[in-house]
This record gives structure tokens, C-alpha cells and sequence, in this order.
């Protein structure tokens, strides 16, 4: 990168031409059309977002900006001038700089050796690393960026981890930073910060695209904002002209319900009672330290916690494919939770059902079709046999039943799991355990990765559930969630439970201190104080 | 959705990559100085012109088809069993062992107590390193590749030294006792007025491998425990949480592939030689892998693709027998059925998804 092409680039950033623009970007994955004609401007010094349901093309359209797709048709213009983006090189030479959702850092390197990873100005390291450092004192100076450069990147925590992400951006001179969902790993604390340095860097003339499907960020910090629907913009708007309910209808194309509606609690007898459940992985880390937790009957319980507190760990123990000690009882009754009966089989037939965290890794076989996916965990149910071989008609009878109750779309039972999109899968996920009709009802990120449509009907069903009396243990990363859906709130920190909160006695303020492991919640705490604590999490929580 | 027709994917694609192998075989053929259209009327000719041709095809195509198998249940389970030459080594001891020291009335008998004890045998054999691999996560790779030796050289040993009688100068069994001899395609065919060659080693084992073909493809898609090796197979995370115990499926599609490699043993050991040599599979056991991996682990692809081999396998042994084109370049013409059938599937698949897809395209545009 030499100094003429930054002042270059400084001079027409001043002028008004858009930082971005795109004209008529499209792309063709096959048969699937991920971008339809999109054009786009964004001008320079300005946050602006993009919103859209999973699958609707924001990363596509993100990829091909950062040069990781060749777009079919369409042209990029930075600062004015059209560009070719073949590379990220290309993309980083044209002071484009991308936070991806899952970091690329090097876990055993320091914060400064990532820094320079990659943009290294010779064969020795040492002059690199001390230019870096002297970069870095004038990144933090002018944007508030403060962070420890010899720290080690797995001894930092997440919302630290992100500030590294966007200094490498910045050491490469990025003008334009684009953000891929930011916050889906931050406490609410740590989002607000985020969000803070976002608004110095814009103030200091970047231009930042926020790429999220949480309209409330949208509202918050974005000057103006694009929708994307089944690969098309469907509009582009002012976010002070707007509305989160407008914003909504344009992403689905219909009238959607943003809150949930549910009748209070008829709780009854406690179903799931665990004492003291204590966990310790493969490593000898204590993932779980003595957990208690009451989960009753027409009842939901509501985990919060930041992913990687605990939370996978008490689902598996409960689902049986982990070990743990402690106590465990459903319905009065001792679970197995080391010996030859703690498996998945044995906790189906103790009436637990399981929706897991990740339904692509755990909960579905991909490359199964449908028909084989309803039968998954229950193959061993005497009505899907047939002597020694699987009752393959009946499975597929009992799979078209399913899909047409859930609205499983396209509703074919022969189609691979892989092929339905996200909020399709979960249903087939959901029609499998929820029909069981089992007392207890483990269910983790309902609605990850789910379109909004979908999570609408994915609520009704876990309410409905509740209803008919059966008891569900929630597990989700998104707060409004838990506080939308559940009757009590247990907050998850560092392996332990911090605490018990109803939902209308409490807000995300609240939850989110208890999430970064603050109890006392009269004292005064800064900043500082919920990232040191967050950081000490995350060097003995991190998962490999 | 899945961009080309199933028909396209299981024939057109391999037929392809047959084709480019088949092409370049021709230019290495034409570059050592030889005719490769008279090489190829040779091949098939002497593979498939007689029923002498016919009865060594078949004999070779039975030894890959269980070795295949073998290979393919292991497939399923995402587990690479290499070790089937050495478990099919241990099935021609089983072998050598029922039919030498048990008194057998009559070869349908004995052909079930060798076949069982063929299995037994390579059945422990596969379940040692599928045991390591279970428990103490020794890479199955690497353990059945050292039990391939370990296999040898046991084998070495019990010949020489325990089975070999007395006086004789070769590490070989004795003659199996006549009961035991199995009937060969011609004595199978003869009731039947079809006149088939007496000197081809093809026999009754073969439809013994047809059968393991039609069973296993039954075992697969239709049966539980088909369902629970295949999803263990697609993704371990999802078996531990529907309660699949991944040592249990390691075990057991270990013990069904090294059972079916061991059988292999009722063919060449017993059906041809009629006694247990040295070095009595001849490499079948990494030939299945390649089978295999042709047949994509199905059954009926690993049939086609094991009569491929036998094809291949006989028709190059006539090829070293008439002409001067040396037997190593068999072993380059079966690399290259391997390079393009196997490793270079995407090379055909890539393209021919992007044809499938404008000729779609043309349609969707011409309908609407």
C-alpha cells in the first residue's frame, strides 16, 4: 500500500460520491439466485445496515464486496471509481475491511503478531511487530480501541477478541469496515460498547456496513438501511423514517408478530430436579460446577447466558451423550448419568425429548432425507418396524403427517435434510421431539438461524407444548428470547447458575450483568470491570 | 435441490471417467510403441470372448466382490478398513483349518463351516483394530495396514512351521480332501446343457458373493442397524445424540467388513487351489478398495464395478501373455480406472452438474 493511493483514496472520500455503490449484483448458486439485481449506495461516514432472514443473501452479497465470490453480472464503484474485487486482497487494497461473525484469529499469537498476520512488511518479524505497535497506540488513541497488544488471543475474551478483528481491519487502513452479525457472541454490555467504537469510528469519517438480523441494532446504531429478501433489496430507507414492525413486514413480505402471546403459567409438580451437577470434559475443565435447577411441570425455564457459560454441557448431561455428576431426577425418579443407561436411547424412554443447540451437527443427518430424519433417536419405536428391517412406509406415512402439521415446506419426505432451508429443518427437528409428547422438553437456539416467519410458529409450538402441561428447559444466546418465551429466567455464567429472575421483574440490563457474572447488582461497575470478569470466563470456558 | 437426475450421477458419471481413463490407457499403449485398438480387442476377446475368458473374469470379479463389500460396509461407518488383504489372509487359514482337519460329507456342508470359519477368522482379525480404534483412538488406518503384515508373516509361520507336511519343500497345506472340492461354473452349468469351460476357476462362491452382495444391500438400507452405521457414518455428533454408541457401530461394521474380507478365502483358497499358499490372495484385498470406491459402497456397484476389475484383472494377463506390452502396464491401466473412477470424481461431476443445469435452464425458459 503506498501514500499516494490513501490520500488518493482521502481526497475522493471527501468529495460526495458513495463510498459504495453497487449496480445490479447478481449471483446463481446453481439453481438458487442468492443476489437478484442488487444495487446499493452507501455514502462515505455513514453506519448503514442490512437486514434480511437467513438465506436472504446479505453474506452472499458481502462475499462478493470482499471478493470471496465473482458476482455474475454487476459492477462495484468505491469513492467513485469502478473497481474489480477478483480477491480479499483486492478488496483490502480498496480499504475494505470484514469482522467475520467467526473470528480468524490465531488462538496461541498475541494480539499484536494477529495484527500483523498476513500484512508483515518483511522477512524479519521485528520491525513489522514494532510498527504495529506504534500503529496501535494511535488506533487506540483515536478510536478508543484498547487493547492489551502482548496479550494472547485465547486469554482475552470475546467482546476483546471483535476489537482485535476491527484493528486488523484499520492496521490494513480499511476506510470501509463491514460487520457480519457482531453481536451474536457479545453480552449486552459488550454489544453497547461495540457499538460506541462504531459510532467514533463513523465520526471519524469510516463507513461501516452492519450485516444482522436483530432489528433493534438496526434502529439503534444505523443511519440508514437496506432489506434483503429471497436474494432481492426490497427496500432501502432512512432508520429515522422507519419502524421495527416496518422493517419486519419488508423482511417476511407479510404482517409478523414480534412478541409472543402467552397466557401465565398453570405450573404444577416439579419434573426435572437437579442438584449440585457438576461436569468435567475431556480436557479436566469444569464445565458445569454444581448446578441446581427446578424445572416444573406447564412450565418454561429460560437459560440465559453468554455461548460457552455451561449451557451445552447441562443440555447433553440432560440429553445423555455426557457424563456428569450430581443428582438428577425426572419425575422423582434417578437418571443415569455415567453408566451404561445414560445414552440418548435410555432419556427418550424416560420421556425427554431433545431439540439440540445445532441441528446440522447433532440433531439432523444432513445428507438423510426427511423420512429417515423423523425416525432419528426413535428407530427403535416398535410402529416405525417391521421385524428386523425399518418400516419404511410407515416412517414416511407418520413423516408426510408431521410436515403437513408443522408446515414443513417444501412438505416432500423424500427431499434431504440438507435441502431444506434453516427454519424448515428446525421444524422437522420440532414436529420429531414435540410429537413424542414427553414430559420434559430440552430445547436449545429454537430459532438460530431461523427466518422470522418461521420463529413466529416455532414459539406458538413451544408455548403450546407448555399448555398442555409438559415441562421445557430453554437454552438460548438471544436474550429477547428468553425473555419473550419464558416464565422463569436462570442466567448462566462460568459454569454455574448466577441466579433466578422472573421475566417481568427483571430486564436485559439486569440479565446481562448476571451474564458477565455480576450478582451485586447495586454496586456501581464499569466497563472494565464486566471485561475483566468476562475475560477470566473466557480463558477457562473457551471450547476447542 | 440435487442438480443432475439420479441416472446421471450413478451411470453417466463413472462411464465418463471410464472413458478418460480408458483414452489416456490408449495414448500410454500407443506411446510404448503398441497398437492400443488390437490391445483392447485382445483384452476383450481373451476376458470375455470364451467361456475359459468368462470363467477367470468371473473367478476375479468374485474375490473383489467380497473384498468390496468389505471396504464398503466400512465405507458406511466412515471407517477405512486397508486391512482386507490381511483379513482375507486369515479367512484362507480359517479356511485351510475346517476343511483339513473336519471330515465332511459333502461340499454344501463344508462350504458353510469353511465360509463361517473364513468370517470367524477375518472377523477377529478386523476387530482388533477396531477395538483400538474405539477405545484408545489408534487411527484404524494405520493399525489395519500393520495387521496386513502382521498377517503375512503369521501366516508365514503357520505354514511353515505348523501346517506344511511332513517332507514337503513348499510353505503350503496339503491338498484338501475331494469332499470339500467345490463345483466350478462348469459343473454348476452342465445340468443345464450349457457347455462352460472345465479349466476356469470360477465356482459355486460366486453366488455365494452375489448373495453377500444382495444381503448386505439389505443390511444397509433396510435394517436398523443399516441406518444406525450410516448416520454414524454422516456425522458422529448426531449419532452420540440420538444414542448410537459409536464403539458399538465401530465394532460391529469392523466385524461384518473383516467377516466378508475372510470370506473371500471360500473362493481362491478353496474353490481354486484347494489348498492354503502363500500369498494366496494377491493383493484382492486393496483391490476391494478400489472397487469400492468405483461402486460408490454400493452394493450393486461394487458387483458391477468387482466384474470391471475381473475384466480388467484377466483380460491384461492375456495382454502380458500375446504381446509384448509388459504386466506393469496393467497396473497403470487399473491406476488410471482408479485415478479417474475415484480420486478425480469431480473433475466428470463438476462439469456435467453445469450442463444438466443449462439444459434446465433452456427448459425452464422455453416452458415459461
Amino acid at each position: 500500500m503506498t501514500p499516494e493511493t490513501t490520500t488518493e483514496r482521502q481526497a475522493t472520500a471527501a468529495s460526495t460520491a458513495p463510498a459504495i455503490e453497487l449496480k445490479g449484483i447478481s449471483k446463481a448458486f446453481g439453481p438458487v439466485q442468492a443476489n437478484k439485481d442488487i444495487s446499493i449506495r452507501v455514502m462515505p461516514g455513514t453506519i448503514h445496515g442490512i437486514i434480511g432472514e437467513n438465506g436472504a443473501g446479505k453474506s452472499t452479497l458481502m462475499s462478493i464486496l470482499y471478493g470471496f465470490y465473482k458476482a455474475d453480472k454487476g459492477e462495484i464503484w468505491i469513492n467513485g471509481s469502478r473497481t474489480e474485487i477478483p480477491d480479499s486482497q483486492a478488496a483490502i487494497a480498496a480499504g475494505i475491511g470484514m469482522v467475520f461473525q467467526h473470528f480468524k484469529l490465531v488462538e496461541n499469537f498475541t494480539v499484536l503478531e494477529n495484527i500483523i498476520l498476513g500484512a508483515e512488511d518483511g522477512r524479519l518479524l521485528k520491525p513489522s511487530l514494532a510498527k504495529a505497535r506504534r500503529t496501535l497506540v494511535e488506533l487506540a488513541n483515536d478510536y478508543g480501541l484498547n487493547v492489551d497488544p502482548d496479550a494472547l488471543i485465547q486469554d482475552i475474551g470475546v467482546g476483546m477478541q471483535q476489537r482485535v478483528e476491527i484493528l486488523k481491519a484499520l492496521y490494513r487502513q480499511a476506510d470501509i469496515l463491514i460487520l457480519d452479525e457482531p453481536t451474536g457472541v457479545l453480552t449486552p454490555a459488550e454489544a453497547d460498547q461495540l457499538f460506541r467504537i462504531l459510532g467514533r469510528l463513523k465520526s471519524e469519517g469510516k463507513t461501516i456496513i452492519l450485516i444482522t438480523h436483530k432489528l433493534r441494532e438496526i434502529m439503534e446504531t444505523t443511519d440508514t438501511v437496506s432489506v434483503m429478501r429471497r436474494g432481492e433489496m426490497t427496500a432501502t430507507v432512512k432508520t429515522s423514517e422507519t419502524s421495527p414492525a416496518e422493517l419486519a413486514e419488508l423482511m417476511v413480505g407479510r404482517k409478523v408478530l414480534l412478541r409472543v402471546d402467552k397466557t401465565p403459567a398453570q405450573t404444577g409438580e416439579v419434573v426435572l430436579d437437579i442438584k449440585g451437577l457438576t461436569v468435567i470434559d475431556d480436557k479436566g475443565v469444569e464445565r458445569l460446577r454444581g448446578v441446581d435447577l427446578q424445572v416444573c411441570a406447564g412450565e418454561i425455564l429460560g437459560i440465559a447466558g453468554v455461548a460457552g457459560n455451561g449451557q451445552s454441557e447441562l443440555l447433553e448431561v440432560l440429553g445423555g451423550y455426557q457424563g456428569g455428576t450430581g443428582e438428577v431426577r425426572l419425575n422423582g425418579e434417578l437418571l443415569d448419568l455415567t453408566g451404561h443407561l445414560s445414552d440418548g436411547q435410555s432419556r427418550r424412554n424416560h420421556g425427554i425429548a431433545h431439540v439440540p443447540e445445532d441441528r446440522q451437527r447433532e440433531g439432523l443427518i444432513m445428507e438423510y432425507q426427511a423420512w429417515e430424519n423423523t425416525a432419528f433417536g426413535y428407530h427403535h419405536d416398535p410402529a416405525y418396524r417391521a421385524g428386523l428391517l425399518m418400516n419404511n412406509t410407515a416412517i414416511r406415512d407418520d413423516t408426510t403427517g408431521k410436515m403437513e402439521r408443522f408446515d414443513v415446506r417444501p412438505p416432500n419426505p423424500k427431499l434431504a435434510a440438507k435441502n431444506f432451508s434453516g427454519g424448515n429443518q428446525q421444524k422437522i427437528v420440532l414436529a420429531r421431539e414435540i410429537e413424542r409428547n414427553p414430559d420434559l422438553l430440552l430445547i436449545g437456539q429454537p430459532t438460530r438461524g431461523v427466518d422470522i416467519g418461521a420463529i413466529e410458529f416455532i414459539h406458538q409450538q413451544i408455548v403450546a407444548l407448555r399448555d398442555q402441561g409438559k415441562a421445557i428447559l430453554l437454552v438460548s444466546v438471544e436474550l429477547e428470547e428468553i425473555l419473550a418465551l419464558s416464565d422463569r429466567i436462570a442466567v448462566m455464567f462460568d459454569g454455574r447458575v448466577m441466579g433466578e429472575r422472573l421475566p417481568q421483574d427483571t430486564d436485559e440490563k439486569e440479565l446481562g450483568l448476571l451474564m458477565a457474572g455480576i450478582t451485586d447488582t447495586d454496586a456501581p461497575h464499569s466497563v472494565a470491570e464486566v471485561e475483566a470478569n468476562l475475560a477470566k470466563a473466557a480463558s477457562a470456558e473457551k471450547r476447542t | 435441490m440435487d442438480v443432475m437426475p439420479k441416472w446421471a450421477e450413478v451411470v453417466l458419471v463413472p462411464l465418463i471417467s471410464l472413458l478418460l481413463a480408458a483414452i489416456i490407457s490408449a495414448l500410454v499403449i500407443l506411446a510404448i510403441g503398441e497398437d492400443p485398438v488390437a490391445a483392447v480387442k485382445l483384452m476383450v476377446t481373451g476376458a470375455l470372448g470364451s467361456t475359459y475368458g468368462w470363467g477367470y473374469t468371473l473367478y476375479y470379479a468374485t474375490n473383489f466382490m467380497f473384498t468390496g463389500l468389505a471396504v464398503s460396509i466400512a465405507f458406511h461407518a466412515r471407517l477405512f478398513n486397508i486391512g482386507g488383504e490381511g483379513q482375507a489372509m486369515l479367512g484362507g487359514l480359517g479356511v485351510a483349518l475346517a476343511c483339513l482337519y473336519i471330515p465332511w460329507p459333502h461340499w454344501s456342508l463344508a462350504l458353510i463351516g469353511a465360509a463361517f470359519m473364513a468370517g470367524l477368522f477375518g472377523a477377529v482379525w478386523a476387530a482388533i483394530p477396531a477395538w483400538l480404534q474405539a477405545k484408545r483412538g489408534s487411527h484404524i488406518v494405520i493399525t489395519t495396514i500393520m495387521f496386513n503384515f502382521i498377517a503375512a508373516a503369521l501366516l508365514n509361520y503357520v505354514l511353515v512351521n505348523m501346517l506344511r507336511p511332513k517332507g514337503s519343500m513348499d510353505p503350503a497345506t496339503a491338498r484338501f480332501p475331494d469332499a470339500t472340492n467345490l463345483p466350478t461354473l462348469h459343473d454348476l452349468l452342465a445340468p443345464l446343457g450349457i457347455a462352460f469351460s472345465k479349466a476356469a476357476p470360477a465356482n459355486v462362491s460366486l453366488l455365494v458373493a452375489v448373495a453377500a452382495c444382495f444381503a448386505l444391500w439389505v443390511l444397509i438400507w433396510r435394517t436398523r442397524l443399516g441406518y444406525e452405521i450410516r448416520a454414524y457414518g454422516h456425522s458422529e455428533s448426531a449419532a452420540r445424540y440420538a444414542g448410537i454408541s459409536p464403539v458399538k457401530i465401530t465394532m460391529i461394521a469392523m466385524i461384518i467388513s473383516g467377516a466378508l474380507a475372510g470370506m473371500m478365502a471360500t473362493n481362491n483358497v478353496m474353490g481354486e487351489a484347494e489348498r492354503l499358499v502363500l500369498n494366496s490372495t494377491e493383493g484382492a484385498g486393496f483391490i476391494g478398495i478400489a472397487v469400492a470406491l468405483m461402486g460408490r459402497s454400493h452394493p450393486l456397484g461394487v458387483f458391477i464395478a468387482a466384474i470391471l476389475f475381473g475384466f480388467l484383472y484377466q483380460g491384461g494377463a492375456e495382454l502380458a501373455l500375446w504381446t509384448s506390452i509388459p504386466r506393469e502396464l496393467i497396473v497403470v491401466i487399473q491406476a488410471l480406472v482408479i485415478l479417474f473412477t475415484g480420486a478425480l470424481d469431480n473433475m466428470v461431476r463438476i462439469p456435467l452438474e453445469k450442463v444438466f443445469l443449462a439444459l434446465r435452464r433452456r427448459k425452464t425458459r422455453g416452458a415459461g
